[in-house]
């Protein structure tokens, strides 16, 4: 997290293509009339997609007049999220590298060196050939797998620097990718195969199982076992506490009651 | 009205209080940094922690009602503590959070000396910090030529922002980024253009947001603090001048409800440096077309000279905007006693006065009236430049809800929807057709955009039958409301300070002087008429600054600035006010009354009073309301219906509201440094916005 500004390259203009309009106005009716505002998170986010994945200043002016709000409100949304890329991004991929804590333990740095070196020294910058640019994002949700990257909506799991400079030079080749984990793994399940439930035998119906019957429930106490208990209660109550509790727990249950009052 | 315990001691409160205010009535102190009772509330300082029994945690006491506290197991009243060492902790916690980003730069800070933050530490926080970390720092921003910023030392509130977003009703402010990153600014640093953007100053609890005319200038506790009442709008609004020596500092509100809750306009604010600039601080006379320094009584021997050769026909006098009661009197009297009848305080050339007795000329709902209005007619007036801070009474009238407003005259921004009717005469016209309204309390607010014109009077009349057709004047509700301009202008038409039997008025004056049918031309601090047309007329001009008048005069005799002496001036609906010296009038500057008493003594027709007093006292025998300081006395609504008798054609002219630009309306509002950077500043951003 830094501070967040607008790019100082900005295009001349903004407009929804016909298609977004129509999502748009239709997004806006989800809304109460007079609430259109509240549309101002997915309609950015529309525009972002649009405009090669950041949000210029026309963009947000656009939205902001379509929605009928202040441009400083859109403006305090747009830089609240991070999702909201303000400057542009590689036009292959915009890589977000998980950094959190988990994916640090696993060699997220090492993530890191590579998009340092193969994209830019700095996060937020077009590499020189313009493919690709970086970022450190906050937790992804996806710690089994760690150290993951996202790129736009799929997430590339398990990686390793090897790996993850395999993954961008595949994307520079428009070599299909494949998202989710990068050694093998089947999503999250443990890594070289399954480690229990793995005998055979559960499995080829060969086993039986025994039922397991649940237990009787304890006989109820006698009627005549409360009265009993209280004296013997109020008896031990000037007692030290420890046999006082002791007297009382060996009796049923209702004695406990004026025991632990007594306390 | 739920009865809650608050250390101890019960306490009933009304529905609806916070917990911190109910704190306050029960006398126990909750410090706080971002609640404010005129805004929202927002919850994020937490400097309000209080201990409520039965949480385990603190809460915070702005944002929870005492609606929603619970009674104990038992029906216990519901316990609120405020001293306990739970809640010393908790605000030893917040302050030391709240310290780990501000900077310690109290020497240099404008704001030192009376500082949210820095009496709170003080009484709240800790001696020591275990912050070694570096403090972040963020850049200042740009918000136009009155606020100041210093943002590292922002601890985000948000009254700012909130407060241009509701009170000030332009969305200017904003809150970007977030957590530590979290800045105030405006979009892209464009400046802000609200009328009552300084208030910002008084809200903001740190030295992040300051006055960048005071930038540097002085020290709270080296100033002389003088409360005293403002003059650079109709509204009367309460202020208090801090001045060093003879130098006004700087102006600040003071709190009135009825008047102006605690805001003031920007010009009332930021006006002070014109009261040091351009002034008259000696008498001059004109000799072979120059100006040259003279005595008084040197003065006074050429004015004599003049005015015993002129007729009384052949004289007149015109009273400026910001002539006191007192002096609009003393005015009076010298002119009839000098059988002077053409005497006008309407330098716009309003017809207000002449009929339908007081009720004809004030804003007779009274200004905290707006808030039981459910309908508000504005005919030719642009309250957010006449009068900012009426304007957001009416705009806080409006979020409340269930009011409608139309406005007749120029489609402005006045920060609020409105129903648009129709630029003049025409409009109004076709309301005084209208079927009564269903509106329990109408209002009529008419400006002198709609008056202070040629057909004005026929334009009175016109309003006045609307009013009759509409129904803005019921049992126990007089809504026919004239909104003025001038801070003097009640009160000299309180005194009568109008044209006698015969007497022109000012239109009449004006155009006697230019084909010169006027011999004597008396201007009390009358700056707003157009001096260059004047033939051979001997003009004296009794004033402040080096304006208009001044410029054309023959005789200046230097006088006092609302500042620098005690008159009463009533605002707009009837109260009389009165201000209180807060330094002295430069030079050999005199106080308009005593120099007036001179006068009249060198013209042999000397006036019956020795001091301040004796003059009220004679104002009193004819106008006693002005003694009873801060009250209104409704004024007779029946007189309003000979207002609607009057008869004349209306020409088909637009309403233009008078106030043209809010910095520039008045001669020290023309002298002030700080005023023509406003100006400027919009003007250049209305360019942009014609682009």
């Amino acid at each position: 997290m830094s501070v967040r500004r607008l790019d100082p390259v900005q295009p001349e203009s903004f407009a929804f293509s016909a298609e977004n309009m129509a999502w748009a106005k239709k997004t806006i009716g989800n809304y109460p009339v007079g609430k259109q505002a509240s549309a101002v998170i997915a309609l950015l986010w529309r525009a972002q997609e649009q405009n090669a994945g950041w949000l210029s200043k026309p963009a947000m002016e656009y939205v902001g007049q379509m929605l009928d709000m202040a441009f400083i409100r859109v403006y305090e949304v747009a830089t609240f999220y991070t999702m909201f890329q303000l400057s542009p991004v590689g036009r292959k991929a915009h890589i977000q590298v998980c950094g959190t804590t988990p994916c640090m333990l696993r060699g997220a740095e090492d993530l890191k060196k590579v998009c340092q070196r193969k994209i830019h020294h700095d996060p937020h910058h077009v590499s020189a050939d313009g493919n690709f640019s970086w970022e450190e994002a906050e937790c992804l949700g996806a710690c089994v797998n760690a150290p993951m990257v996202q790129i736009w909506k799929d997430t590339y799991e398990d990686l390793t620097p090897e790996s993850f400079e395999k993954l961008l030079d595949d994307l520079v080749a428009g070599r299909s990718v494949k998202p989710g984990p990068q050694n093998g793994r089947q999503l999250s399940a443990p890594e070289g195969g399954p480690t229990s439930l793995n005998d055979k035998s559960l499995y080829n119906g060969n086993r039986t199982f025994k039922r397991v019957e649940a237990p009787p429930p304890p006989p109820a106490p006698p009627a005549a076992a409360a009265p009993v208990a209280a004296p013997v209660a109020v008896a031990a109550a000037p007692a030290p506490k420890a046999p006082a509790k002791k007297v009382v727990a060996k009796k049923t249950a209702p004695a406990k009651t004026p025991a632990k009052k007594k306390r | 009205m739920p009865t809650i315990k608050i250390d101890g001691v019960e306490i009933e409160i009304e529905n609806g209080t916070t917990l911190l205010q109910a704190c306050e009535q029960s006398g126990a102190e909750v410090p706080r940094f971002c609640f404010h009772e005129r805004l929202s509330i927002a919850g994020n300082c937490r400097m309000c922690l209080v201990e409520v029994k039965g949480t385990p945690k603190p809460q915070a006491s702005c944002a929870m009602s005492v609606n929603d506290l619970r009674p104990g197991p038992n029906g216990e009243l519901p316990e609120v503590f405020t001293r306990t060492p739970q809640v010393k902790k908790a605000r030893e916690g917040v302050m030391e959070f709240l310290l780990i980003n501000h900077p310690l730069d109290c020497p240099i800070c404008d704001q030192g000396g009376e500082c949210d933050l820095q009496d709170q530490a003080m009484a709240y926080g800790k001696s020591y910090n275990r912050f070694v970390e570096n403090k972040r720092a963020i850049e200042d921003k740009y918000l136009g030529p009155l606020v100041k910023t210093e943002m590292t030392r922002c601890i985000q509130c948000t009254r700012c922002v909130r407060f241009t977003t509701e009170v000030g009703g332009v969305e200017e402010l904003g809150a970007t980024g977030r957590g530590e990153d979290m800045e105030i600014t405006t979009y892209l640093d464009k400046a802000m253009t609200s009328e009552l953007q300084g208030n910002v100053i008084d809200l903001c609890p740190v030295g992040a947001l300051t006055s960048a005319p005071y930038e540097f200038k002085a020290r709270p506790w080296e100033l002389r603090k003088t409360d005293t009442i403002d003059a650079m709008d109709a509204v009367g609004s309460n202020i208090r001048v801090d001045a060093r020596g003879s130098e006004v500092m700087r102006i600040l509100p003071r709190t009135h409800e009825d008047v102006n809750e605690e805001w003031i306009s920007d010009k009332t604010r930021f006006v002070w440096d014109g009261l040091k600039s351009q002034r008259l601080d000696r008498p001059y006379i004109r000799e072979l077309g120059k100006l040259r320094a003279a005595s008084w009584s040197e003065a006074f021997a050429r004015i004599v000279q003049r005015v015993k050769a002129a007729k009384p026909e052949r004289m007149g006098v015109i009273l400026g905007d910001l002539v006191g009661a007192e002096e609009a009197f003393s005015w009076k009297q010298l002119a009839t006693s000098l059988g002077i009848k053409s005497i006008d305080c309407r330098q716009d050339g309003t017809p207000l006065g002449e009929q339908g007795g007081r009720a004809g000329y004030l804003f007779n709902s009274s200004i905290a009236g707006i808030e039981e209005a459910d309908a508000i007619m504005l005919i030719g007036t642009n309250p957010r430049l006449e009068a900012p801070v009426l304007n957001a009474r009416i705009r806080k009238r409006i979020l409340k809800g269930g009011c409608i407003i139309g406005v007749i005259g120029e489609k402005a921004d006045l920060t609020y929807k409105y129903h648009y009717m129709g630029t003049g005469a025409e409009s109004l016209a076709t309301l005084a057709e209208h079927a009564p309204a269903k509106a329990q309390k109408p209002m009529f607010i008419i400006g002198q955009g709609a008056l202070a014109r040629s057909d004005g009077a026929a334009i009175l009349a016109l309003a006045a039958k609307a009013a009759a057709a509409i129904g803005v004047v019921k049992e126990n509700w007089n809504g026919f409301n004239i909104l003025h301009t001038a801070s003097g202008r009640v009160g000299a038409l309180d005194v009568c300070a109008l044209p006698g039997e015969g007497g022109k008025s000012t239109r009449g004056i004006l155009a006697a002087a230019k084909k010169g049918d006027l011999d004597v031309l008396f201007l009390g601090g009358a700056d707003e008429i157009n001096t260059n047309e004047f033939a051979t007329t001997f003009v004296v001009y009794v004033g402040t600054h080096g304006d208009a008048g001044a410029h054309r005069a023959d005789v200046i005799l230097p006088a006092a600035a609302y500042t620098e002496k005690s008159v009463t001036y009533v605002n707009t609906e009837g109260r009389a006010q009165m201000t209180t010296r807060a330094a002295f009038p430069p030079g050999e500057a005199r106080e308009d009354w005593a120099i007036l008493r001179a006068l009249s003594e060198a013209l042999g027709v000397t006036q019956a009073w020795n001091s301040l007093e004796e003059l009220r006292q004679a104002m009193y025998a004819i106008a006693p309301q002005l003694a009873a300081l801060d009250q209104l006395f409704p004024a007779d609504a029946a007189a309003l219906s000979e207002l609607g008798r009057g008869e004349g054609k209306t020409s088909s002219a637009a309403f233009i509201s008078p106030v043209k630009d809010f910095y520039m309306t008045n001669p020290i509002a023309r002298a002030s440094r700080t005023m023509a950077e406003c100006s400027a500043v919009k003007n250049a951003s209305k360019l942009q916005a014609a682009e």
